[in-house]
């Protein structure tokens, strides 16, 4: 089977944007082509990840929008939804696309547009994804985060500040991406004091509601070398599914779809914890940066903390985690995050990361869904 | 109304029920949770409720005592406490309550949802 490769990145400004769903999508999909320097009319597959334009805006039928916005007309069109992994599920389905020899060219484009609603509007449309039974309670995915750093916190006797030092972190890697909605460094006392959201964790522990979409350009490698000489290649890609119902799991703090996805991306790349030099994790709350930390191997159970304390996960450590500023900073529309993500593990592998860039051959991205209900994890490396 | 936990034929207990057991086979039975206590796993106090949600809202992960019961896994409830004053470990039970959310707004206002259920309210010793 010839290796999946990447050959164009784009992404737009995240934050509020006045433009709606229909204009996200296509201004990035138009810039993915440049980028790509690709000719609309050799677009075969399209996909589109989005969780919810029907509910954020009434509009359906996405795919098929951007389809024609774009002139790629007739290629295949496919809206992938996985919640807020919609954008990791894009990549596998754009890499299913290209290994199974069904297309030649596959642009994936995913956005979303939810800043015009109130916060609690937005908040029921990411906690409809919940069961009945845990709906009706009033839950939403911040409160699954306060219910789980909580326990996280007192069983493996970590100090509240790490959480926030996640945070602190993220922020500061956000000020060097022109795409990200904060672009602003917090210091630690900021966040150990700004409001409670879901006790114990506050505001500045939590991913802000953005606009934004982002794309990737994918085809198969022998194609990829008559386009560009700097190309990433994914050479693995896995997703795993974790109980609908949260309480179910059996130890709260293990999130077995990033267990379960990672194993399968390691086995695919023929690549361990040990070789990934940057990896972009699902941080929509902190707390998630712990728990995939452990869930990939990058450190113990109940031992992610210690890595954040000792400052390995900074830009200048031995595993840089969330250059990009991650969904923290960055911004997080729900189904542009996953692409984004690959956009940045992209110009990572293939230099192009400007005042971000690290010392990387192999980078690993981990999309969440829910809270670590699907997961995706993607690895990359340069093309050769 | 009860708050049904289905078994399954491999010894595991769930709640809520499923069509099928993470055994690939259909419940051999059902216990009823509302007559139990419960111990407090974790919980928090949610400050940013969605349209129709109390505000505050305390919310807690429980582990039940089927002392009678013998199960191979544990069986846990996520639901609404009667008041945050509360801490892991605390023994707590189950009170019936109407409606745990308004049900005519939020994005599944008219939708079949069930809106009555459970709250666990803390045991005084």
């Amino acid at each position: 089977m010839e290796r999946v490769a990447i050959i164009g990145a784009s992404m737009t400004q995240f934050g509020q944007r006045e433009a709606w769903i229909r204009d996200l999508i296509a201004e990035a999909g138009k810039a993915c082509l440049e980028d790509a320097g690709v000719d609309s009319s050799a677009v075969e597959h399209l996909y589109v990840s989005n969780m919810s334009s029907g509910e954020f805006e009434g509009q359906g039928g996405i795919m098929n929008m951007l389809a024609h916005d774009l002139g790629v007309l007739p290629a295949y069109s496919q809206r992938v939804d996985q919640t807020s992994s919609s954008g990791g599920a894009g990549i596998y389905a754009a890499w299913q696309s290209i290994a199974s020899g069904a297309s030649e060219m596959t642009l994936l484009v995913g956005g979303e547009k939810m800043t015009h609603k109130t916060t609690g509007e937005a908040t029921d449309i990411i906690a409809s994804i919940t069961h009945p039974d845990e709906y009706k309670h009033g839950v939403t995915l911040p409160s699954f985060a306060g219910m789980t750093a909580r326990h996280y916190l007192e069983r493996f006797d970590a100090p509240r500040e790490s959480l926030g030092k996640v945070a602190v972190k993220n922020h500061k890697n956000g000020v060097d991406n022109p795409h990200a909605q904060f672009r602003k460094e917090v210091d630690l006392e900021t966040v150990l004091e700004s409001p409670i959201v879901a006790d114990p964790l506050r505001l500045y522990d939590f991913c802000p509601i953005t606009d934004g979409s982002a794309a990737l350009m994918f085809c198969p490698e022998s194609v990829a070398r008559e386009y560009t000489d700097d190309y990433a290649v994914v050479s693995g890609v896995a997703g795993a599914t974790d109980t609908h119902v949260v309480h179910e799991r059996p130890d709260p703090t293990v999130m077995n779809g990033v267990v379960e996805s990672g194993k399968g991306a390691y086995e695919m790349s023929g690549h361990g914890p040990e070789d990934v030099d940057v990896a972009e994790l699902h941080d929509m709350f902190t707390i998630l940066e712990f728990l995939q930390m452990e869930g990939l191997g990058f450190a113990g159970h109940g031992e992610a903390w210690k890595r954040v304390e000792a400052g390995d996960t900074e830009r200048t450590g031995p595993l840089p985690i969330n250059t990009s500023g991650g969904l923290k900073s960055k911004g997080h529309p729900l189904g542009a995050s996953g692409v984004a993500q690959g956009v940045e593990i992209y110009e990572q592998v293939v230099g192009e990361a400007g005042p971000r860039q690290v010392d990387a051959d192999v980078g690993l991205c981990c999309n969440v869904g829910g809270f670590g209900n699907c997961v995706i994890t993607t690895i990359m490396e340069a093309g050769q | 109304m009860t708050m049904e936990a289905f078994v399954y034929a491999d010894g595991s207990v769930g709640f809520p029920g499923h069509h099928l057991g993470l055994d690939g086979e259909e419940p051999v039975d059902t216990i009823n949770l509302s007559e139990y206590t419960a111990t407090v796993v974790t919980w928090t106090t949610s400050t940013a409720t969605p349209p129709g949600v109390r505000q505050p809202n305390h919310l807690a992960i429980v582990e039940f005592d089927l002392e009678d019961h013998e199960v191979d896994t544990p069986v846990r409830a996520l639901g609404q406490l009667t008041t945050g004053d509360v801490e892991s470990g605390d023994s707590v039970r189950p009170v019936y309550v109407d409606e745990l959310r308004d049900p005519t707004v939020g994005i599944k206002a008219g939708s079949e949802q069930e809106w009555d259920g459970y709250r666990f309210e803390p045991i005084s010793d």
